[in-house]
């Protein structure tokens, strides 16, 4: 920073207290930004933490007044994310290929862009009345794979946007290497792209899967919830979100309990994945 | 681009001046006409696949139209300006849920925005290198926290927190000022309106920071330099070099968090409280549009009740759509000018 020495003019000092203010405020602002980080997992860590046990995972949620764990709900979350990423990888993965090797510049592709970035930050209850219109209201029932199919809905334009940036990096070298030894061009972009870009999509997949391991609001109304042990997608399925949400409003002590210790899992479980993810890319993007 | 041009079947597996007999030739063109296949079938599938994701946008918005028809037929435009959300008479109107929605998401942009630019000036002109990088780690973190911890925490550590100490200071001290104490007016309740929007703010102060300071961070170099070495000062710098320069993309950024908060849900459920009315004081319990869906769908018998939730989900839907339409069209120009 320039600092005009011997200069005591009036306009000086007003410019350099106006700049030492401003700076300080934009100190100030990042401290009182990181403040809610370390509030909000303090908080989480010292109530998540107390009530943390073997039980926690062993046993199904407990009716009020009673002990229990959150066996029943930790499965469900696990199924219907498995299943949403069984759905939604490939073909957010396939979609987005189109949009790398195929239609670079075409005009679909930038329709798609345009709407899949709108999905992206799309009020997820949307997705989940939408679910319950195309599902629900179908069926005749709530069930899991309703929950399944509408975290799917989430994946979706996360694994896209990943996989179009991913293979947009991969360098055109590469693919005219690949041709010119005669590969044609789906073998090209199976055996060459996707290998160099690897890294990358893995890292989208793993977001993606950060993403819907919190969200809630989709599966109220279509996985419902269940308070006991069914593995049935069918039925009903808990899942540790819904848990959360309906046990941290409840009146109950232990509930509120249960419910904070299962927002601990979820966070970890999601700080962790986010956390391999930007490790992962980042060594996508240095190699 | 050339290479998007290529021919899709390129002569594989045998080598030009080969001997070949008749037999190896019929392998060959069956090998090829399988590629050649194969190659077809792969490019059809991944623009099937393209085409899904446009499938899934206007199966949201039909589904949610053909769903909000019975509403919107038996309340006409008047479901819109109608405060009344009366599920034993079945009478709905929307206003009270788009009221909070609007108010709660202001409150957060307010607050967000500033804090926000100052952190992306701070990270970009002010911290030390070796800061950056965990600084800018732990505000995406803040990202990265599922929308219902911030509901979790703010039911049971902000709402006291602000019901103890912040909001009887704020009633006593706006109290007697015409305008303010209406803002500020009723006993303090601790949920409502005004802690909604501070949670809303908190949630989406890491997406306007980790925008903005992409959008910072491209300002070419020469012109911050030629603008310091005429002595401007880093506060003048930002204001009147970076700020200006990147404009379209802050306000893109901003548009950003404006629609994540416009469609918040978990976080805002659990501090609103849930009351169906307007009121003037920020500190009395309301409702948004996502609180009332989460809250009432599972538990609306009747298919008026029903219909009028979804109708509501629509209106969320159109007001997002436009926001965030609007902000990547921002966006987008921004990136076709760096591009150039």
């Amino acid at each position: 920073m320039v600092m005009i020495s011997g200069a005591r003019s009036p306009l000086y000092a007003k410019r350099r207290r106006r700049n030492v203010a401003m700076m300080g405020f934009s100190f100030g602002a990042t401290a009182f930004g990181l403040s809610w980080l370390v509030l909000i997992l303090g908080v989480l860590l010292w109530k998540g933490f107390s009530g943390l046990s073997v039980a926690v995972f062993t046993e199904m949620t407990p009716p009020p007044g009673s002990a229990g764990g959150l066996l029943n709900p930790i499965m469900g979350s696990l199924i219907m994310t498995a299943i949403a990423v069984a759905i939604g990888t490939p073909l957010g993965m396939l979609a987005g290929t189109y949009m790398a090797e195929y239609g670079r510049y075409d005009k679909l592709s930038s329709v798609v862009r345009f709407i899949n970035d709108i999905l992206l930050s799309a009020p997820s209850i949307v997705v989940g009345l939408f679910i319950y219109e195309i599902m629900v209201a179908q069926m005749g029932h709530f069930s899991g794979w309703a929950g399944a199919v509408a975290l799917a809905v989430i994946v979706v334009p996360v694994v896209v946007r990943t996989t179009e940036d991913m293979l947009t990096l991969v360098p055109d070298t590469l693919r005219e290497a690949a041709a010119s030894i005669g590969l044609p061009r789906s073998l090209m972009i199976r055996r060459v792209a996707y290998r160099a870009a690897r890294a990358g999509m893995i890292t989208g997949v793993l977001l993606a899967i950060a993403r819907i391991s919190g969200e809630t609001a989709p599966l109220l109304f279509t996985a419902l919830n269940n308070q006991f042990w069914s593995l049935n997608l069918n039925a009903p399925v808990s899942s540790l979100p819904v848990v959360i949400f309906q046990f941290a409003l409840s009146p109950y002590k232990d509930w509120q309990n249960l419910a904070w210790t299962g927002a601990l899992i979820i966070t970890l479980a999601v700080l962790t994945l986010s956390i391999v993810a930007r490790f992962l890319g980042s060594q996508s993007k240095s190699s | 681009m050339q290479s998007t041009r290529r021919s899709p079947v390129v002569d594989v597996a045998l080598q030009a001046g080969a001997m070949q007999t008749a037999q190896e030739q019929v392998d060959r063109s069956k090998i090829l006409q399988r590629l050649r296949l194969g190659d077809i079938g792969f490019r059809w599938l991944t623009r099937c696949a393209a085409i899904t994701v446009l499938i899934i946008l206007s199966g949201i918005i039909i589904s949610l139209v053909h769903g909000s028809w019975p509403a919107l037929r038996a309340f006409g435009p008047s479901f819109l300006i109608d405060e009344t959300w009366n599920p034993v008479t079945e009478k709905f109107g929307a206003i009270a849920p788009i009221y909070g929605t609007l108010v709660t998401s202001i409150i957060a942009m307010l607050i967000a925005v500033p804090v926000g630019l100052f952190i992306a000036m701070f990270l970009t002109e002010l911290c030390p290198m070796w800061l950056r990088r965990p600084i800018g780690v732990a505000i995406e973190l803040l990202a990265g926290i599922p929308s219902i911890i911030y509901g979790i925490w703010g039911l049971f550590v902000f709402a006291p927190f602000l019901q103890q100490h912040v909001q009887p200071s704020l009633i006593s001290a706006f109290g007697h000022i015409p305008l303010l104490s209406t803002l500020f007016a009723g006993p303090p309740y601790g949920i409502g309106i005004l802690t909604a929007g501070l949670i809303l703010a908190i949630m989406v102060l890491p997406f306007i920071t980790s925008i903005s300071r992409d959008v910072f961070e491209a300002v070419p170099p020469v012109l911050k330099e030629a603008a310091y070495g005429l002595g401007c000062t880093t506060w003048e710098v930002a204001r009147y070099v970076v700020l200006p320069f990147t404009r379209v993309g802050v306000i893109g950024g901003v548009m950003l968090g404006l629609g994540r908060a416009l469609g918040e849900t978990m976080a805002v459920t659990f501090v609103i409280g849930n009351a169906q009315r307007i009121s003037g004081s920020i500190l009395a319990p309301g409702t948004t549009i996502s609180a009332t869906i989460a809250n009432e769908f599972t538990e609306a018998v009747g298919d008026l009740y029903t219909s009028s939730l979804i109708a509501l989900g629509l209106i969320l839907f159109v007001i997002t759509f436009i926001v965030l339409a609007f902000a990547r069209l921002l966006l987008m120009r921004l990136n076709a000018r760096l591009g150039s």
